[in-house]
């Protein structure tokens, strides 16, 4: 039937008719495309994953000892890790420290978040615009800011190097499970992440119509009462999503949990993965992978389905209503103290002391004859510091401030542009089966560890791939793995800013003759470039302060900022490490400033959506 | 010339038919509107015409020319279709000034500066928004806002409008002057126009045709005057008109060798009418059938006159020039009447009214198909 020479035109004729409709449906072809492009980009990855975890490695080989077996089937890495001797040491301990961490830091952040977001965004407490402007800033250092100041006061002679402030100034030692490990790691992430939950409630309860309440109260109900059946309610999923978004996070994070934890074997699984990675044993790490990743997946299944009802809430916002205070009476001055004391010990007091600390010839010493600039405009010199040279005049760091901003530009560009076309792409197309495919594998890079996601690409462009060149050592593969890691969040500011764009907007110009190219450049493009360049600058802000994702991929000429600042930190070479930590800060906040300062101050908003 | 033509358009979202086996004509020069309540299809056909929307079979056609034809493998996307379009929205550029809105298309089109510069200056005096040229349209008002929509798309010079609901978005007393100035509008540029509206007096007062629309099929197409006295069916009797007609449940009758429409006390003659014609009927009414009679057509007497029907009075709503008058007869049927001016009759009185034979069309009650009308 098929090969009659009518059904033979009847398919042409589709073909056809196809071909001419595609031409003028950017958003499809942009669509296809995207799909292939990144469905290479995550599934390949995530197969290669499932295949390193499920043969035979050459790692594995001083065990098994038989050649022949090498990169055959076998389900060894997983018996090893679910059912062996190890699996205490290598999967249950480090699954009961990821959680509790993960608990921990989720309990204390969204308490801080919420109790912020409810006196800054519901009371009269004073100064509010100040805080609410400062809170944020947090969000832009990265997190192991705090465990490097952390260290620096609590530091015990666990390890070797110098004691900590705490010891030196008043004799006290403090106790393992205080300098190192779980308890630390908890605080220093929380008062990182507290900053996700205000974000996230404060948006919410900006939402909450004060008359909604009234109404509430009105038709008699208690206080209590109101908070509990109508706040709470339309609150819920913001503080479920912030659960969701704090407790994956925090769970696989990295760099904290490596500076306060390895110290005193400490492990949870990101570092027990890079401990894998690092001894060359691939599968386990692999299978330590797929546990996040699979993780991941559960949390994000959970989290749509709270910003499923959500969505019923949104029709509450722009319009604008009155929002009562609820009046602090005498406390709203000493809340306002405390809160700024808060600030001042989540994030001057950290700065401060990174500060001091790189002016001390001896770490620990804060005797004035001590103080000296050398780590910042110092000569190299053998006796000091393995005879690194002063931070300005140090041609390594120097390279690394041009690889970050590079790094963090590249890639603020690259995903600035890419989400605006995933955007369009899923907007236009919204409710078809290729929208939602291209919705999912946009997302798709969310569940994966950065660590183990660096350590695939590794593995995936060391040799040539197709039509691409070997990328192992090129700057390109920074780039390209940290454009491939923030297209979830590129592509969500993306969606959400083609979502506020009336598709009329853009057809009255079909209907004028404009061809697509032209649309977009002059209407598309001006309308979201609020959104854009929030997403540009939260690009930027994640790229620069990248760590676990690309330290496995650096070479000495790519070296970026916060691998330099774990190499430092991990000879031991303290003030080096603070410093550059500084400089990087620095950097981070003055690009926030410019963007803030010349394109409208709307770019922090922007940080809502991640 | 520029005549549109839809063949069996057929369209489904998800599976639920917005447009089905749709076939239409429309004349050079005409302004033909699309009526109906909201999800009848009406945007969707008008879409399609425009090629924002892609019907899953059919043909579209204008000037002998195939825009759409799934089956021939031909698509001409709406950016070479060359028509003007005006959005409920009216889809006004945010971002760009009253000049720019109007320009950009122009610069398309490979004209001098000076000759963009012409036409700008040209539609804007049509719509008498001149001195709004460089302003931004959120600091214009609806009205204006609409102008500008207007300015933009005759400047492109289209042989066809198309307008989706253009004035709803307008106050009243805005839609009746904007109503005034688009007729004129059309009736200058002498431009085909597809008009998109679910308010029936504005289909009314504009259009050469109407075509009604429900559910995604076509009622009916034809005049204003045609639509209002002789709808083809039920469903359009009911959406044209306000107040809305008068229908009346009952069944034919013969008595003294004359037809009637029976429904107890109301009864009222079928004129012109022999046996043949009466069992005609009775087969195409199946028994049971509904008259209809628009409110105004309703004689109303504050006496008792001969073969006139003595009603109760349940509610009376003036409205200026009219007053609207809600009646219930012995048998519990009610009826709206529409008087001129004011009254003094009130809730509770007895009047009397006269159902006028030849004002009153018959429905087949199963089908809502016309069965005999006044008006031929």
């Amino acid at each position: 039937m098929a090969d009659t020479p009518l059904a033979r035109s009847a398919a042409f004729t589709k073909l056809k008719f196809q071909l001419t409709r595609l031409r003028y449906r950017t958003d499809i072809i942009l669509s296809i495309i995207f799909v292939i492009v990144f469905g290479f980009l995550v599934l390949v990855p995530l197969i290669k994953i499932i295949i390193v975890s499920l043969t035979y490695q050459s790692f594995d080989m001083r065990v098994i000892r038989d050649m022949k077996k090498l990169g055959t089937f076998t389900l060894y890495h997983y018996k090893r890790i679910f059912a062996s001797d190890f699996s205490y040491a290598i999967l249950v301990k480090p699954f009961i420290n990821s959680l509790l961490v993960g608990f921990g830091v989720t309990a204390m952040a969204m308490l801080l978040g919420s109790l912020l977001a409810w006196a800054i965004v519901r009371t009269d407490l004073p100064w509010k615009n100040f805080f609410d402007s400062i809170i944020v800033i947090p969000y832009m250092m990265p997190s192991w800011v705090i465990a490097l100041a952390w260290l620096i006061i609590f530091k015990n002679n666990r390890v070797a190097g110098e004691d900590g402030m705490l010891k030196i100034l008043f004799g006290i030692t403090p106790p393992d499970w205080f300098s190192y490990g779980l308890f630390p790691i908890i605080i220093c992430l929380g008062l990182h992440y507290y900053s996700y939950s205000y974000l996230l409630i404060s948006g919410a309860l900006k939402t909450v119509n004060s008359e909604l309440e009234e109404a509430g109260a009105i038709a008699g109900l208690k206080k209590w009462a109101v908070l509990r059946k109508i706040t709470f309610p339309i609150v819920l999923p913001a503080l479920g999503s912030s659960f969701v978004l704090t407790f994956t996070r925090s769970m696989g994070t990295f760099g904290t949990p490596a500076l306060l934890g390895l110290p005193v074997r400490f492990f949870n699984i990101p570092t027990q993965i890079y401990a894998s990675i690092s001894m060359r044993n691939m599968g386990d790490a692999y299978v330590l992978a797929l546990i996040l990743v699979v993780l991941a997946g559960i949390a994000i299944y959970i989290n749509s389905k709270i910003v499923g009802v959500r969505k019923s809430f949104v029709t509450m916002a722009g319009k604008g209503f009155k929002n009562r205070m609820n009046s602090l009476g005498s406390w709203r001055y000493p809340v306002a103290i405390i809160i700024l004391l808060f600030l001042f010990v989540a994030f001057l007091l950290p700065l401060l002391l990174l500060v001091w600390n790189t002016f001390l010839l001896l770490p620990g010493d804060y005797s004035i004859s001590n103080l000296t600039t050398h780590f910042w405009i110092g000569d190299s010199d053998y006796r000091i510091a393995s005879g690194e040279p002063g931070i300005f005049k140090n041609p390594g760091i120097w390279n690394g401030v041009w690889n970050s901003i590079r790094l963090g530009v590249l890639a603020a560009l690259i995903n600035g542009f890419l989400g605006l076309f995933i955007g369009y792409a899923v907007v236009r197309n919204r409710g078809t089966r290729l929208s939602k495919s291209l919705e999912a594998i946009s997302f798709a890079p969310y569940v994966f560890p950065s660590i183990a996601m660096g350590a695939i690409y590794l593995g995936m462009f060391a040799k040539p791939l197709g039509p691409i060149p070997a990328l192992y050592g090129t700057f390109s593969l920074l780039v390209l793995i940290v454009v491939v890691k923030n297209i979830p969040f590129s592509s969500r500011s993306g969606i959400s800013a083609m979502l506020q764009i009336d598709k009329s907007l853009e057809e009255s110009a079909r209907l004028q003759g404009l061809p697509w190219f032209k649309r977009f450049r002059k209407i598309l493009f001006p309308l979201t470039k609020s959104g854009f360049l929030s997403g540009m600058i939260l690009t930027f802000i994640t790229a620069m302060r990248e760590l676990s994702l690309i330290i496995l991929l650096v070479t000495p000429t790519t070296r970026v900022l916060t691998t330099i600042i774990f190499a430092y930190e991990d000879q031991e070479e303290v003030q080096h490490a603070n410093g550059v930590t500084l400089i990087l800060i620095t950097i981070i906040i003055i690009a926030n400033f410019i963007v803030r300062k010349f394109f409208g101050n709307k770019s922090l908003m922007g940080l809502k959506e991640s | 010339m520029s005549w549109i033509e839809l063949k069996n358009i057929k369209k489904t979202y998800s599976g639920a038919p917005a447009v089905r086996e749709l076939n239409l004509k429309i004349e050079d020069k005409q302004f033909v509107t699309l009526l109906g309540p909201s999800g009848c299809g009406k945007t969707t056909t008008l879409r399609i015409i425009a090629g924002l929307e892609e019907p899953d079979s059919g043909e579209v056609i204008v000037d002998g020319k195939i825009f759409f034809s799934r089956e021939k493998g031909i698509f001409v996307p709406p950016e070479k279709r060359r028509l003007g379009l005006i959005f409920q929205s009216y889809a006004l550029w945010p971002h760009m000034t009253v000049r720019k809105n109007i320009s950009l298309a122009l610069e398309q089109m490979h004209l001098s500066k000076e000759e963009i510069d012409n036409i700008v200056h040209e539609v804007l005096e049509k719509v008498q928004l001149s001195e709004y040229i460089d302003r931004y349209p959120s600091e214009l008002s609806g009205g204006q806002q609409q102008r500008v929509a207007v300015a933009r798309m005759i400047a492109a010079k289209p042989s066809i409008f198309l307008m989706d609901e253009p004035l709803s978005n307008l106050d009243a007393m805005l839609r009746v002057d904007m109503r005034a100035e688009l007729k004129k509008l059309h009736h200058d540029s002498g431009a085909t126009t597809v008009y998109v509206t679910h308010d029936q007096v504005e289909a009314l007062t504009l259009s050469d045709k109407i075509a009604v629309m429900n559910n995604g099929v076509l009622k009916q197409i034809g005049t204003p005057e045609e639509i209002y006295k002789r709808p083809e069916d039920l469903f359009v009797a009911r959406f044209v008109g306000s107040p809305r007609i008068n229908s009346i449940e009952g069944s034919l009758a013969k008595k003294d060798g004359r037809f009637f429409f029976e429904r107890e006390e109301i009864r009222t003659a079928l004129s012109e009418i022999d046996d043949s014609d009466m069992s005609r009927l009775e087969k195409l009414s199946e028994g049971k059938l509904i008259a209809t009679i628009r409110p105004e057509d309703i004689g109303v007497s504050k006496t008792a006159k001969p073969g006139w029907l003595e009603v109760v009075v349940t509610s009376v709503l003036p409205a200026g020039s009219e007053t609207i008058l809600t009646v219930i007869t012995k048998g519990n049927v009610e009826l709206s009447l529409k008087m001129n001016g004011f009254t003094d009759i009130k809730r509770n009185d007895r009047i009397w009214i006269n159902i006028d034979p030849g004002k009153t069309n018959y429905y087949n009650e199963k089908t809502g198909k016309l069965i005999l009308s006044y008006f031929k």
